[in-house]
């Protein structure tokens, strides 16, 4: 570990004797962000082979395990497919919206990964509102949706993209009250504040009851966030096509499907380092060397990727009209209700 | 009260569906229904009620099972079966007796509805498991189901 952020150092002295500062400040930020692109773009094609082959064991099939070793490479053919294929648009389809739409959705996703303290010093912004920068954030990316689905000159693309409006604007309450829940807890809306926090015991295990029903409602809120299913009202193959990227096709309908798995991911990350103590190990057993949190980190966010895959291939549709009782006569009150009891707790001390 | 019931319930049958999925999840490396077709081409066995094509079986005397009544003929809806018969003396009574010259069967007309061998009064056509039917000349699928100098079995009219 020491070595990896001694090179980190290094190149940071280096760019910043060879050049004047602003421009090094620059010049560094962009390096972070291409090595976070790399990383990332090749992440979630893995978590696309992954959902397939999960989805495949959770009905009895075997799933791709023909190109590469298990079909390792699978998604990285698929990939190199989609990026030779023809970008196929509609007439009448308004240009501008419609190719602006896909870079939406891929950079609100990316963006908020910049935030998450993946070990002790490996995180590439750490603001002071974190928690509020990647609920806003993730936010966002519906914009992409509605542009794209807008744009298209598509009915059903259009219905699509109007229920993501619905469902995630219903939602994101649900989200940000469960994670508002667990700030009343660690005192702070810096992740890596929320981490030091979380060195005498996860928060999930601290704050017992009321963390363990905010951690429920924000898995189910969660998914919902992240347009899969139960709640894929967006792309409802059986009744819009495929939904708001019906039109897209190549590259464009590639940077849809990825920003979904990379959504997916960042909510499994902000529930491990909101709930589950980040890069931390349990009771401390691997605290001297930190390397090894990434690791942790990343074992911990995909048990809970897991998770929402299990609960994707288990349950049905939802109707739009249920998505929004299930959001506004239950999770909601419930997350009120739990927010006082949690400022209780708080208040009261008695917390693990 | 109905409002914190549903909640449970909720809860209730979310662990319940689940639990199924994950049992199906750990099972499903041994389970797993999917065939690996061209790998597996010889140790692949289709099921029993699997409809591969219409055959008759032949014992080891060479001997089939049809008398030659036709009803597999007219049973079949679009005319896949044609039985091409004869009258011969019986050698055990004397008396004149239906038989079979040919029983031929166009397995490119065949729907595999199944209906001749459910009228077959004497099971003398079954279903086979064989799948790997095409072939490059149309006429192949015209087959011959009983085999050539085969006669039927003894006893099996009364």
């Amino acid at each position: 570990m020491t070595r990896f952020f001694s090179i980190t150092k290094n190149i940071h002295e280096w760019l910043f004797d060879l050049m004047p500062e602003g421009l090094a400040r620059v010049v560094e930020m962009i390096l972070i962000a291409v090595v976070y692109l790399l990383i990332f773009s090749v992440a979630g094609l893995y978590l696309v082979l992954l959902e397939r082959r999960v989805a495949a064991w959770f009905q009895l099939r075997i799933g791709p395990n023909r190109v590469g070793f298990q079909g390792l490479l699978q998604t990285m053919a698929d990939a190199l497919k989609l990026v030779s294929k023809e970008l196929t648009g509609t007439e009448r389809a308004d240009k501008f919206l419609y190719n602006l739409a896909p870079y939406f959705v891929i950079i609100s996703s990316l963006m908020a990964l910049s935030v998450f303290p993946f070990t002790k010093d490996f995180q590439a912004f750490d603001i002071n509102i974190g928690l509020l920068f990647l609920i806003a954030i993730s936010s966002i990316g519906v914009i992409g949706i509605l542009l794209g689905g807008w744009s298209s000159n598509n009915k059903f693309a259009l219905i699509g993209a109007m229920r993501s409006g619905v469902q995630t604007i219903s939602y994101e309450l649900s989200v940000g009250l469960s994670l508002l829940t667990m700030v009343l807890l660690a005192g702070s809306l810096q992740l890596s504040e929320i981490v030091e926090v979380q060195k005498g015991g996860w928060l999930i295990v601290q704050g017992h009851i009321p963390a363990f029903i905010a951690f429920m409602v924000y898995m189910i809120a969660g998914t919902a966030e992240t347009n899969r299913a139960p709640f894929d009202l967006v792309e409802a193959e059986s009744e819009l096509g495929a939904g708001f990227h019906t039109e897209y096709s190549g590259m464009k309908f590639a940077y849809f499907f990825l920003a979904e798995f990379i959504n997916m991911f960042i909510i499994a990350a902000i529930a491990t380092t909101v709930f589950f103590g980040a890069w931390l190990s349990p009771f401390g057993i691997t605290e001297s060397i930190p390397i090894l949190g990434v690791l942790w980190f990343l074992g911990k966010t995909l048990i809970l990727v897991f998770l929402m895959m299990w609960f994707r291939w288990t349950f049905p549709r939802l109707r739009i009209d249920q998505l929004l009782t299930l959001e506004w006569k239950y999770l909601l009150p419930i997350n009120l209700v739990n927010i006082v009891f949690m400022a209780i707790v708080v208040l009261l001390k008695i917390t693990i | 009260m109905s409002y914190f019931s549903d909640i449970y319930g909720g809860i209730k049958t979310l662990l319940t569906g689940m639990s199924v999925t994950g049992k199906y999840f750990l099972t499903s490396r041994k389970g797993a229904i999917t065939q690996q077709y061209p790998d597996n081409r010889e140790s692949l066995k289709m099921f029993e009620r699997f409809r591969g094509e219409v055959v008759m079986p032949h014992d080891e005397n060479n001997e089939h099972q049809c008398t030659g009544c036709q009803k597999c003929e007219i049973a079949c809806p679009n005319g896949s079966i044609e039985i091409i018969w004869d009258r011969g003396i019986d050698e055990a009574t004397g008396k004149k007796k239906k038989k079979i010259d040919k029983h031929i069967y166009h397995l490119g007309m065949c729907t595999m509805c199944g209906l001749c061998i459910e009228a077959c009064p004497t099971d003398a056509i079954v279903w086979a498991q064989n799948f790997e039917n095409s072939v490059y000349d149309r006429t192949k699928l015209t087959k011959v189901l009983n085999q050539p100098g085969s006669k039927v079995k003894a006893g099996i009219e009364d």
